[in-house]
């Protein structure tokens, strides 16, 4: 049953996949992020083939716009050794490579098809022509779940402080007047007499 | 009336504890003449008043008082009071205690007249007193008791009065622990008394005593022993331990380390009587028990027999008769056992007399001796010491049932009432006292020979110096000398054959048990008895024994060294007085004493402290190093932490389906 | 249209490639973050995917909720970051053992 829809799924979540992948060996952290952004925009492809419109663009501009913007800048800045070493890579390759395997494993026994296939879980019909997701979360969310979202933007801001306090050092190598210190000085900080008796003259 | 005779008592008691106190915490101040001159009036005026007392209860016959003073404690059913018992047994028995102590006291003054020590001694012999009288006074079992571990405290003070010397402590230990080992009985009968009788006063005990003959206790979870049989022979047990019956008796001989005077009084006289009285005390239980009258004879007449055989061989003065007094305990149990109880009194009445003589003479002798106690050493000394000498024949021919000395009363009557007992073990005594008559003039006149008449062994330098002992020494003895001639026959018919006897209904006798009513048959007066004495078995074994220790040691003593080489074995036995010594000190003694190291090496040391207490601290070490590893500070290791944990779940969940 | 265990599977695999970049990496922190923000897309794709074909909308709003506190714990963790490579020069995992036991 390789309907075209199927293709497209496949094609997705194999891009997702294989960059997910590149994310997590990359050698070159730049390069890394810059796999974690093409994870992210195939994965906003799948949303939208779930009818999750505002979602998927949602994640490309906040998360791919934002947070890996925020990523990269930071990678820059870190100006991170690219030769390090990768020991210790190899050594707990095997026993990590056996735990993700036995993790994805077991989630998709969970998950298999005896519950949640094709006749379970039917796709639901398709929605008329009018059909605004937008307009469905936002019936949500501004009426049952209007407080929560009041505290998230509280949250935010709270973050805003904290990123704010932790990085911020005071300004650096920054000649600025203060105005009203200059004003305030005093002859008594700058200038002091001392009383010296005169040496004597050595010879003529 | 009554409450004047029981403050007489209780006066009578408290003045020589009085005696006691001053001597022990002012002797010093007072002085050595002072202290005694106190204490020996004190007791002097004791004596007076139990004499007193003898004459309203014994002679004029008032009832008996039994009264309490003073409420210890109350418990549930139980109350602990101290009160004491006023009857005929009991003024018979104070009587004689007090009598012996007072020439003791007196006696004492010329024994200890050179030791440092001596208004301690003083202190510590009142004290004796007075436990022996609260002892022989009280009217419940904890009074009792009270005054049977007064006494046994003090004899071991006592016995290690020298303490400077390590044989003496060694003594007075061995004394209070084989004591303490009797006592565990006697706890045990006082526990069952209080929960089968609700109460500890005699008057109760006494008056439930044979509603409860058919009583059985639940020793054992399936197993039900006779009440009665249970409490006697616990009772026993403790009797066994004051009163030396075999195997018990290990201590006797050892408290010979102690001055003569206490030998005399503790060790002859009063203390080891005390089970003996108590037995008689309690003959309303013993009666309903006849399995521990057999057990009493048996025990007894061992006690006669084989203690005896070891005197034959003793070179010290002290222990010859040290030996004796077991012997003559063995008599005693064995009146008892077979429920001739006043017979056992009547003995212990003139055993003390004569037996209290014996040892002071012997004192005395050891003494002029300048404290020298091997018969071996002495020798011909009749010539210097001619009061001592005579007192001591008189102690010995009383002691060896010749007629008409008070021994040969009491012994005698022992004996025939034991063979007209009908208890098992009873063929067994009466072959034991029997042979014991042969075997008591044996060792005694062997004692007599070797001290006073053969030829001098006295070391050369001290010949000149023997001269009879002070006044002080001698009045005792012959105060003690004539009522070991006359007391035999002046109580024998009282005490024994009356209708109302001297002891009256203090002692009970089941009448299948009563052997003195078979004997008062053929008895017709005391000088007869004393006259007929030819007649009896045990007359002419005692002239046997008599005749044997002068062949032995006084005509031919090369045949005695004979006998020895020819008789080895026999001669081995009894100088290890049948290795009862050598058992407890190797079984008992060092058992008990490895026992302890291996608790304390392996149970204590290696277990509690080492597994235990240091185990489990090094446990809690390890197991901190061993965690702290888990804080590796890696933030990835603690992520794997929680993805194993998550792998983990899932593994669960999904397996649970 | 794939089924809704195809959509699962797939965040499945998501999931444990997240997993997989925390435990298998020593080289940089910043590694472990970026597999935490792949853990957050899995979960979010499994929110999708459920509010799809269970047809309630409520799965969305958590994903947008999810989305919001991403955001601020990536700002946050990241400025951690810059904080600690000031004061210790590498953002190598193996040198952050300050809290060793």
């Amino acid at each position: 049953m390789l309907t075209p829809i199927h293709i497209i799924f496949y094609i997705f979540a194999a891009v997702a996949i294989c960059s997910a992948v590149t994310v997590i060996t990359a050698r070159n952290p730049v390069r890394s992020v810059l796999s974690l952004v093409v994870t992210f925009f195939s994965v906003a492809g799948l949303w939208m083939m779930l009818r999750a419109e505002f979602l998927s663009l949602i994640l490309l501009l906040v998360y791919v716009g934002a947070v890996m913007t925020l990523f990269l800048f930071v990678v820059m800045m870190l100006n991170i050794d690219r030769e390090t070493k990768r020991e210790g890579f190899v050594r707990y390759l095997p026993f990590g490579l056996i735990l993700v395997v036995l993790t994805i494993g077991l989630i998709a026994m969970g998950v298999g098809p005896t519950y949640f296939g094709m006749t379970q879980m039917p796709p639901p019909p398709l929605e008329p022509a009018d059909y605004s997701n937008l307009q469905q979360i936002g019936d949500l969310l501004y009426t049952d779940y209007a407080y929560p979202f009041e505290i998230a933007g509280v949250l935010l801001l709270a973050g805003i402080i904290a990123a704010i306090t932790l990085a911020f050092r005071g300004p650096v190598k920054r000649k600025v007047q203060n105005p009203s210190a200059q004003v305030a000085v005093r002859p008594e900080d700058r200038v002091r007499l001392i009383k010296m008796a005169p040496e004597p003259k050595q010879g003529t | 009336m009554n409450n004047f005779l029981l403050w007489t008592a209780l006066v009578t008691v408290l003045l020589p504890l009085a005696g006691s106190i001053i001597a022990g915490l002012f002797g010093k101040l007072l002085g050595r003449t002072m202290t005694h001159r106190i204490a020996v009036t004190l007791v002097g005026m004791s004596f007076l008043l139990s004499c007193y007392l003898f004459k309203q209860f014994v002679i004029d016959g008032y009832p008996a008082i039994s009264d309490n003073f003073y409420t210890w404690a109350t418990a549930g059913i139980a109350h602990f009071e101290v009160g004491f018992l006023l009857d005929r047994l009991s003024a018979t028995m104070i009587m004689v205690v007090l009598f012996i102590a007072f020439m003791v006291h007196i006696y004492s003054i010329g024994y200890m007249a050179d030791d440092p020590g001596y208004q301690h001694f003083f202190s510590y012999v009142s004290l004796f007193t007075f436990s022996m009288l609260v002892l022989v006074l009280a009217n419940n079992f904890l009074v009792l008791f009270f005054g049977w571990e007064g006494v046994g405290l003090v004899s071991y003070l006592l016995i290690g009065f020298w303490y400077k010397r390590e044989s003496a402590s060694f003594a007075g230990l061995k004394a209070f622990i084989v004591n303490r080992i009797g006592d565990m009985g006697f706890i045990l009968a006082i526990a069952a008394i209080l929960m089968y009788f609700g109460s500890l006063a005699y008057t109760d005990v006494f008056g439930q005593a044979s509603a409860l003959a058919d009583q059985t206790m639940p020793l054992l979870p399936n197993y039900q022993a006779p009440l009665m049989t249970v409490i006697c022979l616990l009772l026993f047990i403790g009797a066994m331990g004051k009163s030396a019956q075999v195997p018990l008796h290990v201590w006797l001989p050892e408290s010979m380390e102690g001055p003569t005077p206490i030998s005399a009084l503790i060790h002859a006289a009063t203390m080891v009587t005390a089970g003996i009285y108590m037995v008689a005390r309690m003959s309303p239980l013993f009666e309903f028990s006849p399995a521990v009258l057999s057990f009493i004879l048996v025990i007894g007449g061992t006690g006669a027999l084989f203690m005896g055989l070891v005197a034959v061989v003793q070179y010290d003065i002290k222990r010859v008769i040290a030996y004796s007094t077991l012997s003559q305990l063995g008599y005693m149990a064995v009146a008892l056992g077979a429920s001739a109880y006043d017979a056992a009194i009547f003995h212990l009445i003139t055993h003390a007399f004569f037996k209290a003589l014996l040892f002071l003479a012997a004192g005395s002798v050891i003494i002029a001796l300048h404290h020298e106690q091997d018969m071996r050493k002495m020798g011909g000394l009749a010539a210097y010491l001619p009061v001592t000498y005579l007192t001591f024949v008189i102690g010995t021919l009383a002691l060896c049932a010749i007629p008409p000395f008070s021994g040969f009363y009491s012994k005698d009557i022992i004996i025939e009432a034991v063979k007209l007992s009908t208890l098992p073990g009873a063929r067994y005594a009466y072959f034991c006292v029997l042979i014991g008559a042969f075997v008591t003039p044996l060792y005694m006149f062997r004692a007599l020979f070797m001290t006073f008449h053969t030829n001098e062994r006295v070391a050369l330098e001290w010949r000149d110096h023997i001269k009879e002992s002070p006044m002080v020494v001698l009045m005792p003895l012959v105060a003690l000398a004539i009522p070991s001639v006359i007391i035999g026959q002046v109580l024998v018919e009282p005490m024994l054959f009356a209708q109302s006897k001297l002891l009256g209904n203090t002692i009970f006798v089941l009448p299948e048990h009563n052997v003195l009513t078979q004997l008062s048959v053929d008895y017709h007066g005391a000088k007869l008895m004393a006259l007929e004495a030819g007649k009896t078995l045990t007359f002419w074994l005692a002239i046997a024994g008599i005749l044997t220790a002068w062949l032995f040691t006084a005509v031919f003593p090369q045949w005695s060294t004979a006998f020895k080489k020819r008789f080895a074995w026999i001669y081995r036995i009894l100088v290890a007085k049948y290795g009862f010594d050598d058992f407890n000190q190797i079984v008992l003694v060092h058992g008990t004493q490895e026992t302890g190291h291996l608790f304390y090496d392996v149970s204590d040391v290696k277990l509690i402290d080492g597994v235990g207490v240091n185990g489990s601290g090094r446990l809690i070490s390890w197991f901190a190093g061993t965690a702290r590893r888990l804080q590796s500070g890696y933030v990835y290791h603690y992520a794997l932490s929680m993805i194993l944990g998550v792998v983990v779940f899932l593994a669960w969940y999904v397996g649970g389906f | 249209m794939p089924s809704l265990t195809d959509f699962l599977i797939v965040a499945a695999l998501l999931f444990g490639l997240g997993i997989g970049g925390i435990i298998l990496n020593r080289k940089n922190m910043i590694t472990i973050l970026m597999s935490i923000e792949l853990i957050l897309l899995s979960v979010n794709t499994n929110f999708v995917a459920f509010s799809y074909f269970l047809g309630n909308y409520v799965g969305q709003v958590f994903v947008f909720f999810v989305l919001t506190v991403a955001a601020a714990e990536a700002a946050i963790g990241l400025a951690i970051l810059v904080v600690f490579y000031r004061k210790r020069g590498t953002i190598e995992v193996q040198d952050f053992d300050t809290l060793k036991g």
